[in-house]
This record gives C-alpha cells, sequence and structure tokens, in this order.
C-alpha cells in the first residue's frame, strides 16, 4: 500500500526520514550507504561495458572496410591503407604455444611439489618467491629480455636447437636472436607464477581423506598424488593453464622488445615476427590517417573478445574444481 | 628389479623432478634481481634520483622526473580507483545480494584480465581523442581502471575476514547497519584494505603499456596534469631500446630502482598481511 501511494501521489507527507520508508523500512543513512556503495559496485560493471562500447565505436571504419576479412588477410601496409591482422593473430599464437609448451610442465611440476611433496615451511616461502617472480614488471623482463635473452637464443641456445632439430621447419633460417622462440621464453617466465600459485591452490584444496585414503591402501607418496590427488584437481589445473593463456596473448612490453618487429608469418620459431598488443604498443603513436589508428583499435578488440572467452573457461573451470572438491570434504 | 623397489625409485625420481621444476620457477626472480644489482647498483647516486635526464653525449643526469611522473600518475589512479574500489567493495560484501554482485565480481575479475594495452587504447579513446594530445589525467585514467577491479576484490576480500558474530554484536546492541560498517567491520579489516591498496598500487606502477598513448613521455618536469608527463617504466622502455651504452647504462638502473619499489611493498605488505592472519587465527 505504501508503494501504491508514493507512485500515486508522488512523496509520502512528512521529513526525510519518512520518505525512505518504501525502501524497507531502513533507516535513512543506511540507505544512502546502500545506494552510494552500489553505485560504486555498479562502476566495475560499468568500465568494462564502457570499454567494449568505446572499442567498437573507434574501429567502425577498418570494419566496415575489411569486415572478416581483417582476420584472415595477412598483409599489413599502413602506406597504402591495406590492414590484415592475420601475421599479428599467427604472431599471438605461436608465442604463447611456445610460452605454455615449456611453462605448462614446470608449472604444473612444481605446483605439484609445493602442495604435496615438499615441506609446508620450505612450500610456504617458495611460493612466495615465485607470486613476487608475478610482481616484476613486464618492461623489466624485456629489458633483460633484449640484453641477455636475445644474445643467448643468438649465440648458444639457437643455434644448439638447429644442430639438433634443424631438420623441421620449425628451427631454419637465420638466427637473429628476436624472434617468435626468444619472445615464448620470456612470454613462459611471465605466465609460470600463474599456473605456479593457482595449480598449488587448487591442489591444496582437493580433500586430504583421498590422500589418506590412498596411502592407507599401500601406494606411495607419489602414486597417491599422480593418481588421486592430481587427477582430482585436473579441471582446476586446467583452469590455471588456461588463465596463464590468457595472460601470455595479452603481455604486451616484454614481447614487444624481443619479438623482432616484423608483419610476417613464418614458419620458422627463430625467424622475427608481431604480436597483436606488441604491433599496437608499437605503431599506435605513429598511427597516421584514421583507418590504420582505427585497425590498431580493431586489434585491441580481438584481443579483448580473446581474453574474454579464455577468461570465461578458465573461472568456470577453477570453479567447478573447488566447489566440488570443497562439497566432497 | 622387483615392483615395490620400482615403485619406491619411481617416488623418489618424481619427487625430485618435481622438486627441480619448484626451484627453475624460482630461478628467474633471483636471476633478474642478481642481474639488476650487477648492471644498475653502480649507477645509483645522488644525481640519478634528483636530476633531469641529459641530451645524449652529455654524461650524468638523472630520472627525477621519472620518478615524479611515475608517483602524480599513481596519485592520479588512486584518486580514481580508490574511493570507488572500496565503496564498491563494501558493496559487495556488506549489502550484496546474489544478482548485482555476481556480475560485478565477474566484471572486476575480467577487467583484471584484460591486456593492459587495451586499457590504454579505452583511455586514449575517453580522455585522448576528445581533448586532442597525451596528459598525464589520460595516464592516471588509464592506470585508475586498472586498479579500480584490484581494489573492489581486495576489499571485499578482507571484508569477509571479519567475522559475522562481530557485524551481529554490533546489531543487536542497536546500531544500524552502515554504523555497524563503519565503526565495527572497517576498523576490523583496515591493516587488509590498506595492504590491498598498497599492493595495487605496486602492481599497476610496473605498467608500460597503457601509457605509451596516454601519458605518453616528457623530458622535463611536468607541467600540469594537461600535459604529457614522463614515468619510470616509460622512460626503461625508451632507454632500453635506444642506441646508446648510456642510455643503456640509466635503464637498468631505473629498472633496479622500479623493481626496488615494487618488490618492497610486496615483501612488506605480504608480511603483514600474514602477522595479521596468525595474529587473527589465534584469537
Amino acid at each position: 500500500m505504501a508503494i501504491s501511494n508514493t507512485t500515486l501521489a508522488g512523496p509520502p507527507p512528512g521529513g526525510p526520514s519518512e520518505r525512505w520508508r518504501f525502501l524497507g523500512g531502513t533507516r535513512g543513512v543506511d540507505t544512502i550507504a546502500w545506494l552510494v556503495t552500489l553505485v560504486a559496485a555498479l562502476s566495475v560493471l560499468f568500465v568494462t561495458v564502457w570499454l567494449v562500447v568505446e572499442l567498437w565505436r573507434h574501429s567502425t571504419l577498418p570494419r566496415q572496410a575489411f569486415g572478416f576479412r581483417f582476420l584472415l588477410d595477412s598483409v599489413w601496409d599502413p602506406v597504402f591503407g591495406h590492414f590484415g591482422a592475420l601475421p599479428f593473430v599467427y604472431g599471438t599464437l605461436v608465442t604463447s604455444a611456445v610460452a605454455m609448451l615449456i611453462a605448462v610442465p614446470l608449472g604444473v611440476g612444481a605446483a605439484i611439489f609445493l602442495a604435496e611433496l615438499a615441506p609446508r615451511g620450505f612450500s610456504d616461502a617458495l611460493t612466495f618467491l615465485v607470486e613476487l617472480l608475478a610482481a616484476v614488471p613486464s618492461v623489466v623482463l624485456g629489458l633483460v629480455g633484449i640484453f641477455v635473452v636475445v644474445p643467448w637464443v643468438r649465440t648458444s641456445f639457437g643455434p644448439v636447437l638447429k644442430d639438433l632439430f634443424g631438420f623441421t621447419p620449425l628451427f631454419q633460417g637465420p638466427i637473429y636472436g628476436v624472434g617468435f622462440l626468444t619472445s615464448g621464453l620470456v612470454l613462459a617466465i611471465m605466465v609460470l607464477p600463474f599456473i605456479v600459485s593457482i595449480s598449488r591452490e587448487v591442489l591444496l584444496s582437493v580433500p586430504v581423506d583421498l590422500r589418506e585414503g590412498a596411502l592407507a591402501l599401500g601406494a606411495t607418496k607419489w602414486e597417491a598424488t599422480w593418481k588421486v590427488v592430481v587427477p582430482t584437481a585436473g579441471t582446476g589445473i586446467l583452469g590455471s593453464i588456461f588463465l596463464g593463456l590468457a595472460r601470455a596473448l595479452g603481455e604486451t612490453m616484454a614481447v614487444s622488445m624481443v619479438i623482432g618487429g616484423t608483419p610476417q608469418i613464418a614458419a620458422s620459431l627463430f625467424a622475427p615476427g608481431y604480436s597483436i598488443a606488441s604491433v599496437i604498443a608499437d605503431q599506435f603513436s605513429e598511427a597516421t590517417g584514421d583507418l590504420f589508428r582505427q585497425s590498431l583499435i580493431e586489434l585491441g578488440l580481438v584481443l579483448f573478445g580473446i581474453t574474454l572467452l579464455l577468461h570465461a573457461v578458465a573461472r568456470a573451470l577453477v570453479h567447478f574444481t573447488t566447489r566440488k572438491a570443497r562439497g566432497a570434504a | 628389479m622387483n615392483r615395490l623397489t620400482w615403485r619406491k625409485t619411481v617416488n623418489t625420481v618424481m619427487s625430485g623432478v618435481t622438486a627441480l621444476c619448484a626451484l627453475v620457477a624460482v630461478a628467474p626472480l633471483l636471476f633478474v634481481l642478481g642481474l639488476l644489482v650487477v648492471k644498475g647498483a653502480s649507477s645509483l647516486n645522488w644525481a640519478f634520483f634528483t636530476k633531469l635526464p641529459v641530451p645524449v653525449g652529455e654524461t650524468g643526469g638523472g630520472i627525477a622526473n621519472a620518478i615524479a611522473g611515475s608517483g602524480q600518475l599513481l596519485l592520479l589512479a588512486a584518486l580514481f580507483g580508490v574511493p570507488l574500489g572500496v565503496l564498491g567493495g563494501i558493496y559487495l560484501s556488506e549489502f550484496g545480494g546474489w544478482g548485482v554482485p555476481f556480475f560485478v565480481r565477474y566484471a572486476a575479475d575480467l577487467l583484471v584480465t584484460v591486456p593492459s594495452i587495451v586499457i590504454g587504447i579505452f583511455a586514449y579513446a575517453v580522455v585522448v581523442l576528445p581533448v586532442g594530445h597525451f596528459s598525464a589525467l589520460a595516464g592516471g585514467f588509464a592506470l585508475g581502471v586498472m586498479l579500480l577491479p584490484i581494489v573492489v576484490t581486495n576489499t571485499e576480500q578482507f571484508l569477509r575476514t571479519v567475522p559475522v558474530w562481530l557485524r551481529e554484536g554490533s546489531l543487536a546492541l542497536g546500531a544500524g547497519h552502515w554504523k555497524t560498517i563503519v565503526s565495527v567491520v572497517i576498523p576490523g579489516a583496515l591493516q587488509g584494505i590498506l595492504t590491498g591498496i598498497l599492493l595495487a598500487l605496486a602492481r599497476v606502477a610496473g605498467e608500460t603499456a597503457p601509457l605509451i598513448f596516454t601519458a605518453f613521455n616528457n623530458a622535463y618536469w611536468n607541467r600540469g596534469l594537461n600535459q604529457p608527463i614522463s614515468s619510470l617504466p616509460y622512460m626503461i622502455w625508451i632507454y632500453g631500446l635506444s642506441a646508446y651504452d648510456d642510455w643503456h647504462r640509466q635503464a637498468w638502473a631505473a629498472a633496479l630502482v622500479l623493481l626496488g619499489f615494487v618488490l618492497l611493498v610486496n615483501v612488506v605488505s605480504r608480511l603483514v598481511l600474514a602477522r595479521g592472519m596468525a595474529a587473527r587465527r589465534a584469537a
């Protein structure tokens, strides 16, 4: 009745405190607090939506000019106003793949050791150090990449790979030092802490009963870990890998410093290339003309789309496992 | 070799292999830290922190403007991200039901994952394009957008560590909802919230990508919020990619300063948090 009164006859009579009655009888200050904090919370949602709208709005030109061919066209020629994203998509995928090939076995192995096999105090200390690695700014790792990893790949690591696997197209051609392989190596260092940290948490959330059951049946520590705990945590570990992948795909500075800056699709990992994020970083400030700049913004939109997809999958996986583990406990 | 010996051998070998993985995972941090100290520490002196950069060829010069610029950008980011973030976190923890909070949490989580370069494009489109030039304001906005979701998530998590019975006690004594939040819940989580903000600031302090086409760069002291401004990460990027040995030397030193700051904040705040947690568990 109070509600119909307000809507029909405007604000109810009485002082300001009376007027808040229709909001469920809470006191004025509580309602104001509720409203203010709600607006603040909604600002996160608002910023996210706003970001998508702006990216969409500022990439109309290339979308109209190229449509979906934008993603499949391998020519990027600012001088003639021809923009295709394929070399960058390719570079992003290849560098991320190299990074994940290195970081996943290492990271999951480390997480297993830290969660299951290491003594607790030692494990906490090591995990602390690994998580600190995630705090190292990307540009600092890029600097190390330029002056340490690039020369190392050019003079030591690259030639060794060439000798061993030179018969495959992956390891042929001149070794410049900069390129897909070097970017993948630097990226591996960047995603490693995410995989270790989240996988460890997922493993720790597996109920103790399962381990004890396996051990009581006579399994060794490793058998209990590998055949019982890891499969139980499998989905969550997969989630941590997806989160690491999302990280690798969007990483900008370190990659832009060691990838070589060449928009090309090359089979060899030694070849220089470009990733989506690094081409935006390199060319945006110098982009002349609206089509050029908007093409770069559309690349940003593509990157956002990929992140959105990976993030949703990863979250669902991690959520599913930790929930299941907790439910079983 | 009988079956049991084999199983025991596998157990030992795999323990060793995974331990090796863990050591390899820790090695990059120690390597980077050691390298920066070796390459950068000798260049750190008073002038480096207090002087402006000098043109190539002249010796000396410092990165004072970059440090000041980074400070200003962080302040701007905090002005945007901290109040909104803390209030939003309060909503999620204290007022939220299941509808709005779900979407807000999801958006916050997504926003943290969005590549920082994309946030840079967003700030460019929102602040730089309408004004027509790069500015400190645009850079601060970009960093603020990155800060916001981190602060929201951290604040919510720390507020949730405050036990429910404290809230119930306050409500039973007749205090209202907001009064309870301000005088019971927030004081109980204050240390955590503040350290969370500090950690978030340390995280965005190292970001370069969102600044490239928002704050841009400036070789002199900053001349107002509406002007381009230099920052530590940007300076490291430019100096590192340059062709001059002297700039490389300064890039290493600046990287050491930046990494030192970030690691210091991380270590101190994590220790504070760990102690707070231990105290709470003991209580």
